[in-house]
């Protein structure tokens, strides 16, 4: 597993046990008894460091390389996933995975930024970075949705949408502009979470919905702590000073009024274990589809523009 | 150093170098590098007369440009909380607005107006690029709340302007927030079926540009303007390529597919108000109503083709 900076004193110590693991194949029980010892200290090492991890710490962990990603939940949460492919304009953009699904029993449409795992997927997906082809897709299912009336899950991760002259010349700017548009003219319950990196347009892409989940170590913002950084403070080095400043937190962003829940992740984060995180998300998502059961479409879809249409508003923030 | 250096060189330079002229009396075309003097550049709207350059001009100036009678009553916009997440980079972003707000004379980087376009009731909401590189926050997205409402309110087609360069940075996740409420905005007026069209200056990128800026019902650009989402150098960062010549301007974007129009700034007011008359189906008042017909011999013959 890849080991964070702020993580190697606990990586140290699970190495330590490892090796004492290894040493006491004969039943020592001096042995067992400090590796019960160390344990303890592990958890309690892992418990004070993930309690409070900075916002730029935060930052790594939302970026983790062994994180669960979009293809992971969805393979996990949905039955009978069918994936649906192509904007019917240019092509097909793996960056953003679209398909029907069953939630729980329940027909309905996911849709989810994938970034990719090794060089090879990473680049089939192009590295989570949407091109105008991705977000047209997504409107088009999104549509889809509405007209089959059932229920759209985005699943958020993304640097942000891609920049590059192929991007540009299809017009970039207008198709996330439109894929906001339709997320905010759906009839039917519209829920986002963020599960890593929520990067800036292309990440509101497909967040303006009823509902907005963030996993516990996730990270939203305008623009990332580097290029603020190398903006505002004139040096990527201050990522760190701008990752704070951003308020970029799942947890600030609760505060701020911009989203509506966060969804725990188990100690040590998402990585440590996938298996309780997907339980965790899935109960949060049924959760958020509840509440919206049996509300008309025509409902959602007012309450979700006039939530939008206040945000900043004298009172907030 | 000799006698030459210390004494006499600084007094032959006083008497050969030219009387200092006041810089804001000539303005260098950034097109053609043409001198051009200030009154000549203000009369013809910040356009380089050699090589047709668009500068940028000034909000107040392309408000007076649009109206009728150079006439248009600002309207005032609701105040909003100026520092959400208490942001410091730096400076701290309340003195950053306080130094905008003494510097421009202006609460923040929207202006709203309304009056009238060859005699029809147009509500206006124009960036303002000195404040803060027209930067997106919330107060921005008050503006353009305002101006869709009071276009509801008045039965009046919507035109907006931006020149930006997208998010306000220090506004965070709130300025983010702006692309969707804005987006929210304008569909109010289009749900009213009334008219919704961008004049897309010098520049439209970013936050700005995916999200009310390219969701009008007709999109004019101003020509050379740069439009688009990613920055140039992000992109060559990203590429490491050197980008195609016109990259992002407006005659590229027309090339591509993603505007209607690329419009002179002389020609400018007729054609927008020409616009909302065809939309509206109304005709402007006086003269605007007669357009030559390409290749018709006559209005008739226009009509039977
Ligand atoms: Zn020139």
């Amino acid at each position: 597993m890849h080991i964070l900076e702020f993580e190697k004193p606990i990586a140290e110590l699970e190495g330590k046990i490892e090796e004492l693991r290894h040493l006491a194949d004969g039943g020592d029980v001096n042995i067992a008894d400090e590796v019960g010892r160390l344990q303890a200290k592990v958890d309690k090492l892992m418990r004070a460091t993930y309690g409070k991890l900075t916002p730029w710490q935060k930052t790594q962990v939302a970026r983790h390389p062994d994180r669960p990603h979009a293809l992971d939940y969805i393979g996990a949460l949905f039955e009978d996933f069918t994936p649906l492919a192509g904007d019917r304009c240019f092509g097909e953009d793996k960056a953003i995975i679209g398909g029907l699904g069953r939630f729980r029993g329940h027909s309905v449409m996911v849709l989810g930024q994938e970034k990719g795992r090794d060089t090879e997927s990473r680049l089939k997906h192009n590295f989570g970075m949407a091109k105008p082809e991705g977000y047209r897709k997504a409107r088009r299912l999104m549509e889809m949705a509405d007209h089959f009336q059932v229920p759209v899950i985005t699943l958020v991760d993304t640097a942000g949408a891609y920049p590059g002259v192929d991007a540009e010349e299809r017009g970039q700017a207008e198709a996330i502009a439109r894929s906001i548009e339709t997320c905010l003219d759906v009839r039917v319950p519209l829920v986002s979470v963020v599960i890593g990196e929520g990067g800036s347009g292309g990440a509101i892409a497909l967040a303006a919905a009823n509902s907005i989940l963030m996993l516990e170590h996730s990270i939203y913002s305008v623009i990332s702590p580097e290029g603020c950084a190398s903006i505002l403070w004139r040096s990527g080095e201050n990522a760190q000073d701008a990752a704070e400043a951003l308020k970029l937190t799942a947890q600030d962003l609760l505060k701020l009024g911009i989203i509506d829940e966060v969804v725990p992740e188990p100690l040590g984060g998402a990585h440590r274990n996938p298996d309780l995180t997907m339980r965790t998300l899935a109960t949060a998502i049924d959760g958020a589809l509840t509440a919206m059961g049996g509300v008309e479409g025509g409902v959602l879809r007012a309450r979700r523009r006039e939530k939008f249409l206040d945000m900043g508003r004298a009172g907030l923030g | 150093m000799n006698w030459l250096t210390n004494y006499v060189r600084p007094k032959i330079q006083a008497l050969v170098r030219p009387r200092e002229v006041p810089d804001n009396l000539w303005h260098k075309c950034p097109g053609c590098g043409h001198m051009i003097f200030h009154r000549d550049l203000e009369k013809a709207l910040n356009v380089c007369q050699h090589c047709g350059h668009h500068m940028r001009l000034g909000v107040k100036k392309r408000l007076e440009m649009l109206f009728d009678d150079g006439r248009y009553t600002r309207i005032e916009l609701p105040k909003s909380s100026d520092d959400p997440l208490k942001f410091k980079d730096q400076k701290r972003y309340t003195d950053r607005l306080k130094d905008t707000r003494a510097k421009t004379g202006e609460h923040d980087a929207i202006v709203v107006a309304h009056g009238r376009m060859g005699g029809l009731g147009v509500v206006v909401a124009a960036f303002n690029f000195e404040f803060q590189g027209g930067s997106m926050g919330v107060a921005v997205g008050e503006g353009i709340v305002a101006a869709a409402e009071l276009a509801v309110l008045q039965d009046a087609p919507l035109l907006i302007i931006p020149a930006s360069g997208g998010a306000r940075m220090q506004e965070g996740i709130l300025s983010l927030m702006q692309m969707a409420r804005t987006t929210v905005a304008v569909d109010k007026v289009k749900e009213k079926r009334l008219p919704y069209v961008v004049l897309l200056t010098d520049p439209t990128t970013g936050g700005v540009s995916a999200s009310f800026a390219m969701l009008g019902d007709i999109q004019v650009a101003e020509p050379g303007a740069v439009i688009g989402f990613a920055g140039a150098r992000v992109i060559e960062n990203t590429i490491r390529e050197k980008l195609p010549e016109g990259f992002q301007k407006a005659e590229y974007l027309l090339e591509k597919g993603m505007v209607d129009m690329v419009v002179p700034r002389k020609d400018l007011r007729t054609t927008l108000i020409r616009i909302f008359g065809l939309l509206r189906n109304k005709a402007p008042a006086g003269d605007l109503l007669l357009l030559p017909v390409d290749g018709a011999a006559s209005p008739e013959d226009a009509v039977r083709m």
